[in-house]
Order: structure tokens, then sequence, then C-alpha cells
């Protein structure tokens, strides 16, 4: 019995997937979505690979839903959506990269994470030996007098992930931005097929280390999900306790590293006060600094006491009192607004197409917050805002976090007030058959995605998890056009994507 | 502004004491640090931090190194840009197959004597990754390591007692 998801696009529901639907389609219905992510109507969420198909998971933002829309590719290739849908591009080479499944009239047939360097091709497919002595990588041509080039990375100046970019500038002004990742890929959903669930949701843990709790949430989430059960209320509430302390830790972080980028040392310093104590209340309160492995599918790891909840508690106060006069002085400095007002803009539009998440689509215009438009508990039933600003300069940037602090501290002391008693673990049975599940949950960059199938002898078959930055590294270097060599760091830091989660 | 340095005159100083120079860590180091490579060293460290493939967990520890918390330049230990200024490269793993020449090749650029710290349990034997198509294993797979310091990321206070003991031992000479 075929389903139409959107009003658009027609396919046959697949039975054993829970979270959203997930529709097998034909040619023609995989082109309908590209066209309709082309025109607006569809906002893509992840776009990945498996054995012998292609799933694509896209957002309907104005009527609200979600759905994962399979293609078949018995002959080992699939029409481009990245024709169409600039987004889709880098994903589409990672599929090619990762299972040889070839995107056909693809923009750009560049390989991706595979640098040549693995010892094998398509490691998820029909993994060939390959040579490991290097590809060599053609940068996108630019022409023009007086243009030169300065390449940068893969390791960096500063205490950073390891990336490669690529400026070509005319005088000191950037022409153009190209980035070269997968430095860091480390083969994470080779490792994570035939896992255990344990050993796959230590895994996701360890995709991208400032998103622990994040990753490990929404890995918990799907696999719920797939198997129909729910966390425990007290469960779901720490959960959400420990997502905002990690997002208050990195927006503190990043608040202050910005002005650092600028020169302002002094915001710096007090904003690495702050969140080392954050840091510390969650070693306080869950046992460990970044609150890894403390979630788990079924529930939490461990439970909060009342000494944990007074460490936090009195978190809450000291970051309310000490926070307002560093804002204060944030938006008081003039040297500061100097650097950040109007430098490194993206255009609302741009946001909007690429469904940027986070800050960074926030700051745009893109109002998109997984908590509230696709809610999960705790926070359907929590009470805060969405700050969403549209200048999409630096300072919006640095302001959406301000916002988000902010909420995050109050809903920090809701999920305290009402944190409810009981179990904080519910047994994970085996299904006895494959099952699929699909969670999103919000993490301090922006929406996290993972999609999993579980075989019936309880084993992970395909886990695919999706981080923000693959919807926003390709936005940096729009961002960055026009604007001097010397303001990419503020930029980068402004948007800090991540290495290790995009890489995988 | 004015506000914030008044009040710092007030409160209590955020800096703490250092951590006994890692027991375990020293005896790893003992061998390692030659008499000569000592007096050049003095009490000051030059360290160049390379991320071979880690999570960024461990980078955001060594970042609050810097903070009002450790302070970690007053024990003369400073962070470079470039390996050619380093004494020490601090190297997070796992190492990738994509990191693995980068990282020889940022060891190559580092002048002698010099050592390496290897940061994290991953950067030990690849941790959760080993095996993996796309990783070679822990860091001295790639380059000999000096010092290992263990921890998923490992703290803060862990990585300086860990480079405490670097420079203790170099003193002793």
């Amino acid at each position: 019995m075929a389903q139409t998801f959107a009003g658009m696009i027609r396919g046959r529901p697949v039975e054993r997937h829970r979270g959203w639907p997930r529709l097998e389609v034909g040619r023609r219905a995989w082109a309908t979505a590209g066209e309709a992510l082309a025109d607006g109507r569809l906002a893509l969420a992840g776009l990945w690979g498996d054995r012998s198909a292609v799933h694509m998971a896209v957002l309907a933002e104005e009527a609200g839903g979600a759905a994962v829309l399979t293609l078949a590719c018995p002959d080992g290739t699939f029409p481009s959506v990245g024709r169409l849908h600039a987004p889709a591009i880098r994903p589409e080479r990672a599929v090619h990269d990762l299972f040889g499944l070839r995107p056909l009239d693809a923009p750009d047939p560049r390989p991706w994470l595979d640098h040549g360097r693995w010892g094998v091709r398509f490691p998820l497919g029909a993994c060939e030996p390959a040579p490991a002595d290097g590809l060599t990588y053609a940068f996108l041509p630019v022409e023009g007098e007086g243009l030169h080039q300065i390449p940068v990375g893969p390791v960096h100046a500063g205490i950073i992930e390891p990336g490669h970019f690529r400026f070509t500038a005319s005088g000191e002004t950037v022409v153009r931005l190209e980035a070269r990742l997968g430095y860091v890929h480390k083969g994470i959903e080779a490792l994570m097929r035939g896992a255990t669930l344990a050993n796959a949701a230590a895994l996701a843990g360890r995709v991208c280390g400032d998103s622990t709790v994040a990753y490990a949430y929404a890995f918990a989430r799907a696999a719920e999900t797939a198997l129909g059960i729910e966390a425990p209320p007290r469960a779901a509430h720490l959960r959400a306790l420990m997502a905002e302390l990690e997002r208050i830790a990195n927006h503190l972080g990043d608040i202050g590293a910005i002005c650092n980028d600028a020169a302002f040392t002094l915001m710096h310093a007090h904003c690495a006060t702050l969140r080392e104590r954050v840091l510390r209340a969650a070693r306080a309160a869950f046992g460990h600094r970044l609150m890894r492995d403390r979630i788990a599918p079924g529930g939490v790891a461990g439970d909060l006491d009342a000494d944990g909840a007074a460490a936090i508690r009195s978190l809450v106060a000291e970051v309310q009192a000490r926070f307002p006069a560093l804002v204060e002085l944030y938006d008081a400095t003039t040297s500061l607004q100097d650097r950040t007002v109007a430098t490194g803009i993206l255009k609302s539009e741009l946001a909007r197409r690429f469904a940027a998440g986070g800050y960074v689509g926030r700051a745009s215009g893109r109002a998109f917050d997984a908590r509230r438009a696709l809610p999960y508990p705790p926070y359907d039933a929590l009470s805060f805002e969405v700050p969403v600003l549209s200048e999409g300069d630096v300072n919006a940037r640095v302001w959406v976090r301000i916002r988000e602090v902010e909420q995050s501290l109050a809903l920090v002391d809701q999920i305290l007030d009402r944190l409810p008693d009981g179990p904080l673990r519910v047994a994970i049975g085996g299904a006895g058959r494959a099952a699929e599940g699909v969670a999103m949950v919000e993490g301090f960059r922006g929406d996290v995605l993972v999609w999993l199938r579980i075989g019936a002898d309880g084993q992970v078959e395909r886990c695919h998890p999706r981080d923000p930055s693959w919807f926003q590294w390709p936005l940096l270097e729009a961002a960055i056009e026009g604007n001097i060599v010397a303001d990419f760091p503020l930029c980068n830091k402004s948007f800090n994507c991540s290495y290790s989660g995009h890489d995988l | 502004m004015l506000k914030l340095l008044l009040d710092s005159l007030v409160k209590p100083v955020l800096t703490e004491a250092p951590p006994a120079a890692g027991t375990a860590a020293a005896a790893e180091l003992a061998e390692a640090v030659g008499r000569a490579a000592r007096r050049r060293l003095g009490r000051s460290l030059s360290v160049r931090e390379v991320d071979a493939g880690s999570d960024n967990g461990p980078e955001l520890e060594i970042h609050a190194l810097n903070n009002p918390f450790h302070d970690i330049e007053r024990f003369g230990i400073r962070f470079v840009a470039s390996p050619r200024h380093a004494d020490v490269l601090l190297v997070t793993g796992p190492v990738t197959r994509n990191m693995a020449q980068a990282l020889e090749r940022t060891f190559a650029a580092t002048p002698n004597p010099k050592w390496v710290v290897a940061v994290g349990d991953a950067a030990l034997d690849g941790g959760h990754f080993a095996g993996s198509y796309a990783v070679v294993g822990g860091v001295g797979a790639v380059v000999p390591v000096d010092l290992h310091i263990p921890g998923d990321p490992p703290p803060p206070a862990a990585l300086l007692e860990g480079l405490l003991a670097l420079i203790e031992r170099a003193d002793i000479g």
C-alpha cells in the first residue's frame, strides 16, 4: 500500500521503521524529492548509504513532519540529488567513498573522505584492496590577475582539529575558500556494524567529544524508538539536564574563544573560568567532566544525588550572577564590536537552503531547533524560547549563544524543580526481529541525527550518525567570501563546525 | 569593565596549587630524558599540540590548561604554533590513516631533542577505534612515544601532572 509524504513523495512504507515514516521510493519519486529540496518545499536532514541502497532524511518544515526516503540501487548507481540541491553534494561524495554507490550526473566527482590512504576502497561496500599512497586532490580552479593561494593545515597553529583550508586571496581579501576534510575519519560506521548496542552506544559517544552527550542521547533515542520503548521519566530529565549543561559549557567556551580571536583576552579568561565551573559541576553531579558514557539505551548510567543537584544549583546561581557583566562587557566594547559586527555574513537564503542548524541557522533567520520542531521528552513539557536573529554575522552568532546560555540556565532550574523520582533504566531486549529507528536531538552545535537498524540478534546492522556540521561547513566557505584573511579565525570560531563529527 | 576589574581585587585567586608530579608518569620518563637535553631545556617546555585523529575531547581539556584555574604558563610550559619551536609534541589519537603522514612530517619538523607525549586512551592503542580500516592505531604506531597520559579524555589535572613530570625529570639531571 503506497503512502504519500508531504503531499508529493509517493513510496512504500517500511513497517519495521519507527520514529518517522520510511518510504521505499522509485527513481522518479527520488528525483521529485530532489526538486522539492531545490525549490525549498523540503529540507535535507541527511543522506547516507546502505547495502545497495541510499537513504535521504527530509523535513517538511512548513507543514511539519519528517521522513526517510530510500532508493534501491541494484546497479550501484542513483540519480544525484546534489545535481539539483548543493547541500547533498558532499554527503553523496561520502556515499561513493564508503559504499561505491555512484551518484549519476553528480556535479563534483572528486572523493571526499577517502584520501587514498586506507588500503581499501569502498570499505562499507565491496571493500576492494587499493594502494595506500595517497590521492592527488584537485582543488577548484581560480582565475584572475594577482591572485595568490594560502594553504592551511591539516596541522593548524592552534589547538584545534585537523583539516585543510585552501584560501585564494586578492591582496587581503578572500576570493575563495575551499575546505578539504576527512583527516579524522575513523571509520566509525564500519566499527558500529555488527557491534552490540552497548558498544555502538559507546562509539556514538565518541563521534565528537564536545557533543558526547548529544550523540549518546540521539543514539539512545534512536535505539529506543526502534525497539518501541521509552526511557523512564527520571532518565529523560537527567538526559536533558546533561544536554543543557553541555550546551552551556560549549557556548561559554565559544563566546570567550571568539572574543579571543578578536584580541580581547579578558572575555576569554572570564568565559573560560565559567566553562571550567560547568565542567566541575558536571564532574560532581555525573562523575565525568564531559559527561561521557552517562546516557545509555534504555535510560541513564547513574543517578543524580542530592550533592550533585546542589552542585548544579550553585553553578546556575554563579553563572547567572556573573554572566550579565560579561554580556555587558561584550556589548559595550567598541573594539570587539568593530570586529564582529558585519563580519562573515551568512545570508538567510543560504542558511535556509542548507537547512543549517544551531546558532549558524538561528543567527541567519532559520528558527529550527529540534527540541521545538520535533519535540521529545522532557522538552515537550518544558518552557523555553528559541532565540532567532537575522543579521547572520559573527555578532549575531555570539548573541544567539548568549541568549541560549540564558535559556539553558533557566531550563536546568526547571528540570531540577520537576525532576521525577523513579527508575533510571528500562531493560533493552532484542526485538527478535529487525527493527529500525531514527531520532534527532538538539546538540549545542545544532541537530544531531541518528539512524539505526538493529538485527534480529539485537546487534547493530547499520547506523548513521549525522553531524550538523555537514550543512554548516559549506556555508563557512560562503560567509568568508569578501572578508579579509585575518578575519577567518573569527568567522571560523563563530561557526565552530566539528571535524570529527563530520569526518566520522 | 571597571566593575569587573574592581571585582577581581576582592575575589579569591582562582589559580590552584599544582598536582604532585605524577609518580607513574615519572617512572616512564626516567630513561627517556637525557642529561644533555636537561641542561638545554632548563625549566621550560614549548609544546606543539597535534590532533592526529581524536574526537576533540582531549583538545577541550588541553585548552582548559590555559584557563585561570590551571594557568599552565606559570610552570614554564607554553603552547607554540609551529613544531619548529617545540620541545614536546602533545599528540591525541587514535592516529587515522589520513593523518599519519601529517604526524610523521610534524615529528620530522621538530628539532632535537624532542619528546612525544600521547594523550588519551585512544592515543595508546586506538582505544574504541582499534581495528578500523581508517585507523593506524595509537600514536606509538607512527612516532616514538616517551610518555602516555591515560584518560578518556584525561582531565587537566592529569595532563598537568604528566607535563610537570617531564620537567621535573629533566631538572634532576
